[in-house]
């Protein structure tokens, strides 16, 4: 089936393998992994062994030079990495561990930091030691992202960061910060944009954890208030920041095209067995709600003809890290098999998917009951389901702008 | 689109240029309008075998190419564009399968040859009734001397008017609804005690019912075992499930282009009405599932090149065929409703394809009776 199947492919496969056997620390297997990172106590610091021998091979960054702690691997290798964890029963803490680092500002910085920014930043979120937020949104700028108001005063030296930020993951818990900020007051919304870099340890910046509807805080508040951030930490031109935001969101996209089921990392059981032990089977081995059966079938599906694309767009990509207009349809395709995948999970447990919390329920139920809720999230941040249509209506497509305006 | 190899890319490009210029839409208007439905012989089915494309299933030694089914996909999924109905797909895809899967190296010396430059069509004659279910089969096959005697009817065969040899499973064993009992034959159309009607369908393709008094063939007509024929008519059934959904994600591509380019030109209201958002939004989702359905139909042709097990080509087959036929509904139904009375008319061409979108979907089984083949294949 794999379209890249070589000698040279399973070379590297084995050595991945047994790379991962001697390292992985066996008491993290099937452990979930969480937005958290480590917890505390022993397995924490197995977590952090764990990362650290990542790390060392580059491969908390695998398609990163090595030069900034990556292992300038292609995204196929990359991919086999994580093949190889997972079978293992694992996960790469670090791209969870560097919050928004791996993913989007690391990415983004190799395309538009200077070589001074990208020596002082990479290798901190390729070894996972530096954990990264974005201040992005805000109350009055949501899907209108350029309509936002936080001002960026130049004070000679370095900006000085004036506003509020909204649904800031992690940012109270984080080092650093990427910011979209406003430089030139007076320009049309998106030209007076700059994307500016600052610590978050810092007199001038207050968080606020919000509580969601799954009872975790993964968002906060951020406040600035006269926040301090230096001249050289400017990511991209001046006043260009709007065209550095929105690589970092495309990059947030290609992050978020995996379609993870409940309890990501060791799952062994498939959503149809789950389906059998909750809502019974006939005498042939059939799934004894119809209804449920016809669904599931979708849903899997769905699930596979998603799982197909990704690889697809790897194999015609042959190599090239380049993210793309895919990644909307990607996104919201990932977006829909998850959230489907949890809504059937909660419904074929009945009122154990219902459990908020108590003895009463399995650890396994409870977590698909959290799940489902965050889940709620991931159709919403990023652009939401709409944005990405009207980005692949518009930049795909080619139709005319939308009522889209500024 | 898969990464293809320069070959694949050559081939791909002469079948869109071939369909582009030899065979646009309004050759199949006039195909439709002479009711000369499944006609497409003469000159059209001469350059085809000159392109080549019947013997990309055939091996070197029987006078094809040999390069397999993503690239037997790409010619179909160029033809799909404009409703090139020919045997094509019957014959050099489905029936070459039968022979190289079934046949014996006689056989395959005696047919294989004749495939590949157009003398020979081939068809398989699987469905009795008209829903897609080969375990239902009841055609029989008593044995008598050193042949056997074939009794029975064939329903709504593709291509059945044009074929010149038929491969027919019938029940040598076994009682319909069960697997066991199925032997594979390959029957001339000329034979004995064989009739066949030609069927009018809203798409305008050959197909035709088939009627077995009698029909005498002998111990050579035999494709494969007998009494165990199911297993490699299933695999059969799956490459032709795997082609067609290429051809099926041709025709709903052609027709989701004839919608955007709509979208893009009708004005109402003051501007192209592709600035609704209402329009807007639902060629998004269309696009993203056209990504989608491309991926399972390139994944099940590339699971059969692969020699993936049976299993896997089943599954992949399957998820194929309902995902791209799920898409080509949903594709063929908007490009009407998008178009509003103008998709209404004969004279625009949105009606042929939403018309052959319904008979793609229900050939070699539609996508309820893969999703129910899919949930059984994964055990639930």
């Amino acid at each position: 089936m794999s379209t890249a199947t070589s000698a040279a492919g399973d070379a590297f496969r084995e050595s991945v393998r047994s790379w991962v056997e001697a390292n992985f620390p066996q008491e993290l297997k099937d452990q979930p992994a969480s937005m958290e990172g480590a917890g505390d106590g022993d397995l924490a610091q197995a977590l952090e062994r764990w990362r650290d021998a990542l790390a060392g091979q580059g491969w908390g960054a695998p398609t990163w030079p090595k030069a900034y702690g990556g292992a300038g691997l292609t995204p196929a290798e990359a991919r086999v990495i994580s093949q190889e964890i997972g079978r293992a029963g694992g996960y790469n803490p670090i791209p969870l561990m560097a919050g928004m680092g791996v993913t989007m500002v690391g990415p983004t910085l190799l395309e538009y930091g200077t070589d001074e920014q990208k020596e002082k930043h990479l290798p901190g979120i390729a070894s996972g030691k530096i954990r990264w937020c974005l201040g992005l949104s805000e109350p009055n700028a949501g899907s209108d992202l350029a309509g936002l108001a936080t001002k960026a005063e130049d004070k000679d030296d370095h900006f000085a960061l004036n506003g509020q930020k909204i649904w800031t993951s992690g940012a109270d818990i984080s080092q650093w910060c990427g910011a979209l900020v406003r430089t030139e007051p007076q320009a049309p919304k998106r030209d007076g944009l700059s994307f500016v870099l600052l610590p978050m340890d810092q007199p001038g910046v207050e968080t606020r954890p919000i509580k969601l509807i799954s009872g975790a805080s993964p968002f906060c508040e951020t406040y600035f208030n006269d926040a301090r951030a230096e001249k050289s930490d400017l990511l991209g031109p001046l006043n260009k920041g709007w065209s550095v935001v929105k690589r970092l969101l495309q990059h947030e996209r290609a992050s978020q095209t995996s379609a993870r089921g409940p309890g990501a990392g060791g799952k062994s059981e498939s959503l149809q067995a789950i389906a059998k032990r909750y809502a019974g089977e006939t005498a042939d081995g059939k799934l004894e709600d119809a209804d449920l059966r016809a669904r599931l079938t979708r849903h899997l599906m769905d699930a596979e003809a998603h799982r197909l694309t990704a690889e697809r767009i790897t194999a015609e990509a042959k190599g090239n890290a380049e993210v793309s207009a895919a990644a909307s349809i990607m996104k919201n395709s990932a977006t829909s098999v998850s959230q489907t995948r949890s809504e059937l999970m909660i419904e074929l447990m009945g009122y154990r998917g219902l459990g908020w919390e108590g003895e009463a329920f399995r650890p396994q139920e409870l977590d698909t009951v959290r799940e489902w809720l965050w889940g709620k999230a991931i159709s919403i941040y990023g652009g939401s389901a709409e944005v990405q249509n009207n980005i692949i209506s518009k930049n795909i497509l080619g139709l005319p702008e939308t009522t889209q305006k500024g | 689109m898969a990464a293809l190899t320069e070959e694949q890319t050559l081939i791909r490009d002469q079948a869109e240029a071939w369909v582009r210029d030899e065979f646009p839409v309004t050759k199949f208007r006039a195909m439709r309008d002479s009711k000369a439905a499944g006609a497409i012989m003469g000159d059209a089915w001469q350059g085809m075998v000159e392109m080549g494309w019947t013997g990309i299933l055939v091996p070197e030694a029987h006078g094809g190419s040999d390069l397999g089914y993503l690239t037997f996909g790409l010619v179909l999924e160029a033809l799909g564009k404009n409703l090139t109905a020919s045997p094509l797909l019957a014959s050099a895809l489905v029936g070459a399968s039968a022979l190289r899967l079934a046949g014996s190296e006689a056989q395959q010396a005696a047919v294989l040859p004749g495939v590949v430059d157009g003398s020979i069509i081939l068809t398989l004659a699987v469905d009795e009734g008209a829903r897609h279910n080969p375990a239902q089969i009841a055609c029989a096959a008593k044995a008598e001397g050193d042949g056997f005697v074939l009794t029975g009817e064939k329903r709504f065969v593709l291509e059945g008017m044009s074929a010149s040899h038929f491969i027919i499973p019938a029940r040598t064993a076994g009682a319909p609804g069960e697997e066991a009992g199925l032997t594979l034959f390959l029957v001339a159309a000329d034979a004995d005690g064989l009739s066949r009607t030609g069927l009018s369908l809203v798409d305008s393709r050959g197909y035709a019912d088939l009627t077995l008094d009698n029909v005498a063939v002998g111990a050579d007509a035999v494709l494969g075992k007998v009494d165990g024929a199911f297993p490699v008519l299933d695999a059969i059934l799956d490459r032709a499930r795997a082609g067609l959904s290429a051809e099926m994600l041709g025709t709903a591509g052609q027709a989701f282009t004839m919608l955007v380019d709509y979208l893009k030109t009708r004005e109402q209201f003051g501007r192209v009405i592709g600035s609704f958002q209402a329009l807007g939004h639902r060629a998004a989702q269309m696009f993203t599932d056209q990504q989608l359905a491309r991926s399972c139909a390139e994944a099940a042709l590339a699971s059969i090149d692969n020699d993936a097990p049976a299993s896997t080509v089943a599954e992949m087959a399957s998820l194929a065929k309902a995902r791209v036929g799920d898409h080509l509904h949903l594709v063929s139904r908007e490009l009407i409703q998008m178009h509003g009375g103008i998709g209404m008319t004969d004279e625009y061409d949105a009606g042929f394809y939403l018309k052959r979108a319904r008979a793609l979907e229900a050939t070699y089984g539609n996508q309820a009776f893969h999703r129910e083949r899919y949930a059984s294949l994964l055990g639930y």
